[in-house]
């Protein structure tokens, strides 16, 4: 029997957060250490999992399963496919960058990091489920970190209210896709919660166009979509930093993989009969989130609307239900998880030192902090679609995909673009060049070495992935493969 | 009918018989050993509680039900999993409130407390295995007198008094349109036997404007038990002024009693009137669950939250009845055993904090994280577990609630308690917040916790991990008490 190198995966942060909860709250080093530990392992484990899949064979690798409630159709069955599989990569990058930019949490930082470990379970058991009834469990797990990391540590003004509507509209979404899932679980007849086998029930066409909507938009609210997207700058900019970082970064690709998943997936003729009515919503996220950005004062605010518009791209990706549009929301998921996380680091850094956000107040950083100013611009140019990172080569699929279905959308959204590569533009000149403020000469310092190593490191992979798509696409392309040979035909 | 006893007969009753020999032991025991009433409490409560584990014990050994049961003492009695199934439910809740009760300081001291404790446990035993309405009713009674005793236990606390007071008022009243209900089936049909009922109630033989009244007063008693909407005024001041294990009890025990009858006489005594009910049920399922949650918003005592809590929890899990499925059936059976965890475990936290800061306010748990990191966490898992969290108990329990009701097609049913589920996370969130987030007071009370209700606590935090991902078991039991309801 092979080594259970998913369950390790996900039960790491597990043992790891119990562990830490144990551990006496005095002991802050032994606190970060042990964090740091389970956050490396969980990226070497990540890792090894990219290099150990086979494209060339496809499907969902690495299986295991396990009886859970028989009676009830449960099991624990886990498994991944070229689409969770970046996804996994990216937890494994996030959580480790997590750990490293709270490095300094002095507020009680055995619970910061063990919830922060039980969050980071929750988003690895969500990509690696193959058992609807496991993916749900693991999607509610986050629940309570989510809001308790938000309302502890968060921004003193406006935590309580961002984290309660950040917690209160994500726990709206999963009960309407948990009022969706039982409906698909009744109505395969098959008594199951298994995902393969749901794959293949062949629901009647009316079930599918009926149920579509709450399975699909039950999980996209926490992919952000519009009109359902206030909580995630409200809720991203009220987090600590590393929270701010995986929700973005990770969280809201978990609502859009689960969508994908649960409700592209086993619904596949209800998604094309909705298709045009997501593509509608999805192309007004992208817009109208680049607006909205824009004329923001503050800077984390500006980030948390850029995720709004950049989660639009993989939602239209999804709504084209073809290979390159499925394809660019592969590559987007993990660009822009990362290319947010690297966001809201640097927006973390700058705050921790300056002690504002408003864009106004901030000037000429990029002397004092150097790596953060240019880890910020490689993220800018990435949101921007330059051409030679990773936001490119994700963005041209969707809209090319796009294309295919509704040319129109493909105008407007690149339109976003535009607006995309205003504002990155004006907040890159205002915040890190200029004049920098004679109150902030004074106190502002440079990034500490684990703050280099983190925007070293995101930087890095979107710079390669720019340059070798293939390295994702090769995983990427069978997976989609796959969902597209379950919609038979596109529109 | 044969009147010689048969072996059968004893192992029927025999948890019953161990519930009173041990009440009578302590009476005897508090009478003849007066020395040190501190001491004195802790054995009382420890030999309750204990006693109370020999006699699950005996019961699992010696009175397990063979197949789909049997009628026994004249057809007094039912014999099956199902009345095993919630015996064990109620003596468990009633072993953990008497280790719970040794925390208090005015119950302890009496050993009537616990002989009383015992007395309604019994009761609440014969309630889940009574196959004919008068003796439903002498259970009922047994059941809720000691209860309107325990509720009023504390003589020089005026609320506490009230609240003894007001629940006896509403129980009698409650009881007798109860008993008014149960004397018109009589009248109607001849026979207050629960299963030869059945065949009276079958459609065609009684006008169907008469079996709804009769249906609707019943009910009226039943709902005043698992305290659903709009028979729910007397929950949040006798939980509020009575003392805090009782308080415990009433909502998971009691309650549970509540929902065993419900399940007994409307599934098999009203089978055939079931869309009827089901309407009924299920509107009251939808009124508890608004009530509840909404009113438990603006609520700033924890103990008057947890009353409007467990309102919409008795609307959570009538909607497993409202579904009147196998399914539903279970899921209620499920979900009163991930209540009964979860309550205790609440409700014995409130305890300790009472006895410290002398308050019920919500602020009185503030920083309850920073002043003992571990209670925090026991009461994060209990409030997460109300809510429907996993890994907690509720998340299970609701979704199978929720599933049953689905699988029916009341999706109006669903999207009501779904949207409740939110509302309620709400609050419990809050306090959440409170205990995280808000400094904790100044002066800090010293009340050393006692090992009785350590193990106590502890025995509820595993409760609630393992009926939340550890399934199979309390699956199979669930199971095992549906189908012997569902032999009819």
């Amino acid at each position: 029997m092979q080594f259970p190198i998913l369950s390790a995966l996900i039960f790491t942060p597990i043992v790891a957060g119990v562990v830490l909860l144990a551990l006496p709250a005095e002991q802050k080093d032994w606190i970060r250490r042990v964090a740091l530990a389970a956050a490396v392992l969980i990226l070497l484990m990540a890792f090894k999992l990219y290099f150990s899949y086979d494209p060339g064979k496809g499907g969902y690798q690495f299986l295991e399963e396990a009886a859970w409630l028989p009676q009830f159709g449960i099991s624990y069955k886990l498994g991944i496919d070229g689409i969770s599989l970046p996804l996994v990569l990216l937890s494994g990058l996030v959580i480790f960058s997590g750990v490293l930019v709270s490095w300094n949490v002095e507020d009680r930082p055995r619970e910061f990091f063990s919830f922060l470990m039980f969050l980071g379970a929750s988003v690895l058991g969500v990509f690696c489920a193959l058992d609807l009834f496991l993916l749900f469990f693991f999607f509610e797990l986050a629940v309570f970190p989510k809001y308790l990391m938000i309302v502890v540590w968060g921004y003193p003004k406006t935590r309580e209210y961002g984290g309660m509507k950040l917690t209160l509209y994500l726990f709206i979404g999963s009960v309407i896709a948990l009022v969706g899932t039982l409906a698909v679980y009744f109505g395969s007849g098959l008594r199951t919660f298994d995902l393969l086998a749901l794959e293949q029930a062949g629901f009647p066409i009316e079930f599918q166009r009926l149920w579509f909507p709450f399975v699909f938009l039950g999980f996209a609210i926490l992919g952000g979509i519009f009109p359902f997207h206030s909580w995630a700058p409200d809720g991203h900019v009220a987090a600590p930093t590393a929270i701010s970082m995986l929700l973005a970064g990770v969280e809201m690709k978990v609502g859009a993989f689960a969508a994908l998943r649960v409700g592209i997936q086993l619904l596949p003729e209800g998604a094309q009969y909705w298709a045009p009515a997501i593509l509608l919503l999805a192309t007004i996220n992208v817009v109208y989130g680049a607006f909205i950005a824009m004329v923001q004062t503050d800077f984390k605010y500006v980030i948390g609307f850029s995720s709004v518009s950049h989660m639009g791209l993989v939602l239209i990706g999804f709504a084209t239900l073809n290979r390159d549009g499925l394809l660019g929301a592969g590559m987007q998921m993990f660009s822009h998880g990362v290319m947010t996380a690297l966001f809201f680091a640097i927006v973390g850094m700058v705050y921790d030192r300056a002690h504002t956000r408003e864009i106004g107040s901030l000037g000429g950083l990029v002397r004092k902090m150097p790596w953060a100013a240019v880890g910020f611009i490689i993220g800018g140019l990435v949101s921007m679609g330059m051409p030679g990172f990773s936001g490119f080569v994700s963005e041209i699929p969707v809209f090319m995909g796009a294309w295919q279905v509704a040319p129109l959308v493909s105008v407007v959204a690149i339109l976003g673009i535009l607006i995309t590569a205003a504002y990155i533009f004006l907040v890159v000149r205002r915040v890190f060049f200029g004049e920098i403020p004679p109150e902030l000469d004074q106190s502002v310092g440079d990034v500490s070495g684990k703050d280099k190593l983190v925007i070293g490191m995101l930087s890095l992979v979107m710079i390669l992935l720019g340059w070798f798509p293939s390295l994702l696409t090769r995983l990427i392309e069978p997976g989609v493969h796959s969902i597209v040979a379950l919609m038979g035909g596109g529109w | 009918m044969n009147s010689a006893f048969t072996p059968e007969m004893w192992r029927s009753l025999l948890p019953e018989i161990g519930l009173l020999i041990l009440a009578l032991v302590l009476l005897i025991f508090d009478l003849i050993w007066l020395k040190q009433p501190q001491q004195r409490g802790k054995w009382l409560g420890w030999m309750t509680s204990m006693g109370i584990l020999v006699i699950m014990g005996i019961a699992a050994g010696f009175s397990v039900p063979q197949g789909e049961g049997s009628l026994e003492w004249g057809g007094m009695l039912r014999f099956d999993e199902a009345g095993f199934v919630f015996r064990m439910i109620f003596m468990s809740a009633a072993a953990l409130t008497a280790l719970f009760a040794i925390q208090h300081e005015a119950l302890k001291k009496r050993g009537e407390f616990f002989a009383l404790l015992l007395i309604s446990t019994l009761g609440m035993n014969l309630m889940a295995s009574a196959a004919d309405l008068m003796l439903l009713f002498l259970a009922i009674e047994t059941t809720s007198i000691p209860l309107y005793v325990m509720a009023g236990f504390l003589t020089r606390d005026d609320r506490s008094v009230e609240a003894g007071i007001k629940y006896f008022l509403f129980g009698a009243i409650t009881s007798a349109v109860m008993l008014y209900g149960f004397s018109l089936i009589y009248g109607l049909t001849g026979t207050t036997q629960i299963y030869e009922l059945k065949a009276s109630f079958q459609s065609g033989n009684l006008p169907p404007g008469l079996a709804g009244l009769v249906i609707l007063l019943v009910l009226v008693g039943f709902g005043f038990k698992i305290s659903a909407a709009p028979f729910h005024f007397w929950a949040p001041d006798v939980y509020q002024g009575a003392p805090t294990p009782v308080a415990g009890f009433l909502s998971t025990a009691s309650k549970a009693a509540g929902f065993a009858v419900l399940l007994r006489v409307f599934q098999i005594t009203f089978a055939d009137q079931s869309a009827l009910w089901s309407v009924m049920i299920g509107l009251i399922a939808a009124a508890s669950m608004l009530i509840g949650n909404y009113l438990a918003l603006a609520q700033r005592s924890i103990k008057r939250l947890l009353a409007y809590s467990s309102i919409a929890h008795a609307g959570y899990i009538l909607i497993g009845v409202a579904a009147d499925s196998e399914l539903g059936t279970l899921a209620v059976v499920y979900y009163l055993m991930a209540y009964l965890v979860t309550n205790l475990a609440a409700f014995g936290i409130v305890n300790l904090i009472e006895n410290r800061v002398g308050t019920d306010e919500i602020n009185a748990l503030a920083g309850l994280n920073r002043r003992s990191a571990s209670l925090g966490l026991a009461m994060l898992a209990a409030m997460l577990s109300l809510g429907g969290i996993p890994p907690f108990a509720g998340f299970f329990a609701k979704l199978l609630v929720f599933a049953a009701a689905v699988e029916r097609g009341m999706i109006w049913l669903v999207l009501v308690g779904v949207f409740n589920a939110v509302v309620g996370l709400y609050y419990y969130l809050n306090v959440l917040k409170v205990i995280y987030l808000q400094p904790p007071p100044e002066e800090k009370i010293a009340a050393p916790t006692t090992t009785a209700w350590r193990v106590a606590l502890w025995a509820c935090m595993a409760g609630i991990l393992l009926i939340g991902f550890w399934f199979a078991p309390w699956y199979s039991w669930a199971q095992a008490a549906t189908s012997a309801i569902w032999v009819y």
